[in-house]
């Protein structure tokens, strides 16, 4: 059997002897980044603070490079093992410099003064950690993205062997979020420091990590790599995401899609639609789209977004059937929005849906290229007609009517604006 | 930076080591009776001078007493300061010193209608069973409440409960006995004996020993409990410790002087602004000689303001005290704003 650098055994964790989460089981080599993603309350911090002892364990053992944890001493532990918590550290007249050597507390003497090479080896973690500049600043007084530096650098000054980070990234602005994930992924290639930490950005989450844990609050569900996690579907359900959805491929988000029977078919394919599919989703207004293929950059905000997608086997011409699906479909939407000014020599049945749209409803409003056709007479009276429909119910009247003013607005200024920026 | 650090320090200790002196030099010359300095130089070599008594039976013990008491006073509020993570906690607002009081009178009134003459270690080991009742119930409270002004206000309340008790006391007690309570209940370092200077002396100089030597813990709780945890820390062990080792020093403080208010919160402060750090290593020893200087001030006052009439000595330490307090949660408020 092979030999983890860290692991744990049978772990459980939990308060006051109440087991949270049993049986967790991590293996990890050295150098590896293990990121634990969960829900809000699925213990990612209890599992953390128990791996670093500040809360006792209920069962199982955690082993590092072969030795048991909870049998380490205070000191070796320190030396061994540095935390980031979401705590705040408090400081009192203290500089960052001063913060930073506070980690050196497991090698400092029975006064816990510091020595020369104490100092050189604080100067060298600030050096690393790039916060120098800040080594005079008071620790109060600098921005929520440096503090979190000089907690790391903090951390490092204990010099351990692995580092144990609790959501170090939340409240920081997307620039520190990437210096400070980089800097942890410089600083287990260089210096073979192995990482467990718990981060609420899954996009993060699956570019940095080597493994990732799945807590659910109940028990661990799943730990692998990110591939192995991230899985269609699998986050979703991890986060029991029923509005709104989460891509694991692409690692994006998209709101609620609107419901309804579909009112706009919208003419897209190769990026042109992913921003008229969201602004229709603001507007709450249900589309169908097409033809799409399968690996389409507009395809994946389509699936999220649209009642339903039209679409084609990438790689493969557009078949028969599926066109005819298509003007089957477009027929029975209110108007088209075509966001496509050209078509290639596979995007020809997209052509020809919009040229069927020009020919068959030649008032429909067709948007493309900065054309504008008016709304088919006919069309407007099906829509008196569902009013009428309606008409017994006064809210849902009112919402049509509101609803109508939107799809205006499409027309007039929703999608004018994009054409234009292209 | 390094450099201009260690400069504020010396100058820092050299100002305090120097008020010390200067202090006692004056709590032991002025009075009713003035002492000259040379008398008193004379009178440490063994010659024989005017108001010899006064000086050694009188002026010396109770300027030893106040020096000894007043350190023991601003470290106590220091230990609970930092123990509570709460800048104006204090062995007095706590009501530690109240708990002591409490046990104090009731021994001397239980011992004294029997007649039994109430030894020093007698009264510092009811003030100590006192302090920790009292200071059980502010743990119990600070578990609950989670604001630091409610643990204030609940150590405030357990004061007045026990102050009230203490009254209830000496109300029944006899005249000769409330004579004796009152004067020690209001707090003064008035009457103190050579024979109180040495066990408080022993008790302090202990007690403070091993409070430097937990200097490098404390800084590491001062961070936080989890990040002590994180370097190794015994927090378990260390609050424990906390708890015995203040509640030891505010216990030997009223069973000798009764209550004093407010050096235990003011002078901490005072101390940091001087040093311009937090660092145990050097507050414990800075807020000692801080507290001495600040209590042999408001001694010397207390005596001659409205001689031959002795105020307090809570009187005094309450008009110097109480500003800094609402200087501290000021600076506090405006920190936290900017």
């Amino acid at each position: 059997m092979m030999k983890y650098y860290f692991s744990t055994e049978k772990m459980s964790v939990g308060y006051h002897g109440q087991p949270l989460i049993e049986n967790i089981e991590i293996a990890l080599d050295k150098g590896e980044i293990l990121t634990l993603v969960g829900p809000n309350g699925a213990g990612k911090s209890t599992v953390l603070k128990s791996i670093a002892r500040q809360l006792s364990l209920i069962g199982g053992t955690v082993c590092l490079d072969g030795k048991d944890v909870e049998k380490m001493s205070g000191t070796q532990l320190s030396q061994n093992m540095a935390v980031v918590l979401t705590e705040k550290l408090r400081t009192e007249l203290m500089t960052c410099e001063d913060v930073a050597a506070s980690g050196r507390y497991p090698y400092t003497g029975r006064f816990g003064i510091l020595s020369d090479a104490d100092r050189l080896a604080v100067r060298e973690v600030m050096e690393l950690v790039r916060v120098t500049d800040l080594k005079d600043q008071d620790f109060t007084r600098i921005s929520d993205g440096q503090r979190q530096r000089v907690m790391l650098a903090r951390a490092l000054c204990q010099a351990p062997q692995i580092l144990i980070l609790d959501e170090p990234t939340s409240y920081l602005d997307v620039r520190y979020k990437l210096e400070f994930l980089s800097l942890l992924q410089e600083l287990c290639r260089k210096k073979g420091l192995t990482v467990i930490m718990s981060l609420h950005e899954l996009e993060f989450a699956a570019r940095i990590s080597d493994k990732i844990l799945c807590l659910n609050g109940k028990y661990m569900e799943r730990f692998g790599s990110p591939e192995e996690i991230f899985t269609p579907g699998y986050l979703s359900h991890l986060f029991s995401i029923e509005t709104g959805s989460y891509d694991e491929e692409n690692g994006t988000m998209e709101l609620e899609p609107a419901g309804g029977e579909p009112k706009v078919f919208v003419i897209a394919g190769g990026g042109t639609g992913r921003n008229v599919y969201r602004r229709l989703q603001r507007q709450g207004i249900p589309f169908v789209t097409g033809i799409l293929f399968s690996n389409d950059l507009d395809y994946p905000v389509a699936r999220a977004l649209a009642a339903e997608v039209i679409e084609a086997e990438a790689f493969e011409p557009i078949t028969q059937t599926c066109l005819e699906r298509a003007k089957k479909r477009l027929v029975e939407c209110e108007r088209v929005i075509c966001c496509k000014d050209s078509f290639g020599t596979f995007d020809r049945a997209n052509e020809e849906l919009l040229a069927y749209a020009k020919h068959i409803k030649p008032q429909l409003i067709v948007q493309t290229n900065f054309e504008v056709i008016e709304l088919d007479q006919k069309e407007q009276n099906k829509s008196q007609e569902q009013k009428d429909h309606d008409k017994f119910n006064s809210v849902t009247q009112k919402s049509k009517v509101e609803n109508q003013n939107q799809t205006h607005n499409v027309r007039k200024e929703g999608i004018a604006p994009i054409n234009q920026k292209r | 930076m390094q450099h201009r650090r260690k400069m504020r320090y010396t100058a820092a200790f050299l100002l305090l080591g120097i008020g010390v002196l200067a202090a006692v030099a004056l709590n032991v010359c002025i009075g009713t009776v003035e002492i000259p300095l040379a008398d008193i130089l004379s009178s440490l070599r063994g010659q024989t001078i005017q108001n010899e008594r006064i000086l050694w039976d009188i002026r010396l013990p109770r300027t030893l007493a106040a020096l000894i008491l007043g350190g023991a006073l601003a470290l106590a509020g220091y230990l609970l300061q930092t123990f509570f993570h709460n800048p104006i906690a204090g062995p007095f607002v706590l009501g530690i010193s109240s708990g002591a009081k409490m046990a104090v009178a009731l021994v001397m009134v239980f011992l004294m209608g029997r007649a039994v003459r109430v030894s020093s270690t007698a009264m510092i080991a009811a003030a100590f069973l006192g302090a920790m009742l009292s200071m059980g119930f502010v743990l119990v409270m600070s578990r609950k409440v989670e604001q630091m002004s409610m643990l204030i206000v609940s150590g405030v309340m357990i004061g007045y409960i026990c102050s009230a008790i203490t009254e209830l006391v000496v109300t029944f007690a006899s005249d000769a006995q409330i004579v004796n309570l009152h004067n020690w209940s209001r707090g003064s370092f008035s009457g103190m004996t050579w024979e109180q200077v040495q066990v408080m002396a022993g008790v302090v100089a202990v007690t403070s020993a091993v409070v430097f030597l937990l200097s490098k813990p404390l800084g590491a709780y001062q961070l936080g409990e989890a990040y002590a945890r994180n370097m190794g820390v015994n927090i378990r062990l260390l609050r424990a410790l906390l708890v015995v080792l203040s509640s030891f020093l505010s216990a030997c403080i009223v069973a000798f002087a009764g209550p004093v208010s407010f050096v235990g919160i003011a002078v901490p402060h005072l101390v940091k602004s001087l040093l311009g750090t937090a660092k145990p290593i050097l507050m414990i020893p800075a807020c000692f000689l801080g507290g001495s200087v600040f209590c042999l001030f408001c001694d010397l006052l207390s005596r001659i303001l409205f001689a031959p009439t002795e105020l307090s000595i809570s009187t005094v330490t309450a008009i110097f005290g109480a500003p800094v307090v609402l200087w501290v949660m000021i600076r506090r408020r405006q920190e936290r704003t900017a």
